[in-house]
């Protein structure tokens, strides 16, 4: 499994191909990335900040949760930090497992622990100013399925 | 000596991202009274702690967990990464 948490940006379709290549004895692949949205032109970026360190211990623990649950055979988490523009990835993840059941929960899984348990921070650059994102409740709740 | 963490907002209430202090509390909840009472800008950040999450070296904690042995504390509002 690899985890990366960078400031340059990725290639999606090149990371899910070398991610796809590179997996052993799997039947599925599920790759999700995320990315910033424009909100009809009204926003011009984000930044995000992270501690760095722990978020990449975070990460990990949760891709090793993962990966023991499902018994997949491959993960990857790829975050960025720092200036994004809109359309740009900020995040991915890519699960391989014996079958799709597997590689789909996991694939949501990691995204649910890592939108409240990665420190990551969001603000979000506007033309009426900037902003620090809200967290959701709505994420909080998404992680009690999985308990 | 602990070393102290500000992020996002608490970082910016505070106006620094990091400080090492001398402190004699033993849980994170005595480090932050302590905080508030040292200036209005802690004050501000620490007024409402629901809205806020502890990491102790790096792992996520509770405010009412001990501090013997720690070395590195982090304040920050809940995460938004995904």
């Amino acid at each position: 499994m690899r985890v990366a948490v960078q400031s340059a940006p990725f290639d999606v379709g090149a990371e899910v191909t070398a991610f796809t290549s590179g997996v052993r004895g799997a039947g599925a692949v599920v790759s999700f990335a995320g990315l910033v949205r424009d909100e009809g032109g009204d926003l011009s970026g984000m930044e995000i900040e992270h501690y760095p360190g722990m978020t990449e211990k975070a990460i990990l623990g949760i891709v090793g949760q993962a990966v023991d649950r499902w018994s997949l055979k491959d993960a990857l988490v790829i975050h960025r930090h720092g200036a994004l523009k809109p359309g740009e990835a900020i995040m991915m993840v890519a699960t391989a497992a014996l079958h799709r059941m597997d590689a789909f929960a996991a694939a949501e899984f990691l995204m649910d622990y890592l939108k409240s348990r990665a420190p990551f921070w969001k603000r979000e650059i506007r033309a009426g100013g900037d902003a620090w994102v809200a967290a959701k409740e709505a994420d909080e709740d998404a992680l009690k399925r999985w308990e | 000596m602990i070393e102290v963490l500000y992020f996002a907002w608490v970082r910016e209430r505070i106006g620094l991202p990091r400080e090492k202090l001398e402190t004699g509390a033993t849980t994170v909840a005595d480090l932050v009274d302590e905080l508030r009472a040292r200036e209005p800008r802690y004050a501000a950040a620490f007024a409402d702690i629901s809205a806020l999450k502890v990491a102790l070296d790096q792992e996520l904690s509770s405010f009412d967990a001990p501090l013997a042995g720690v070395r590195e504390v982090a304040f920050f509002p809940p995460m938004t990464g995904g």
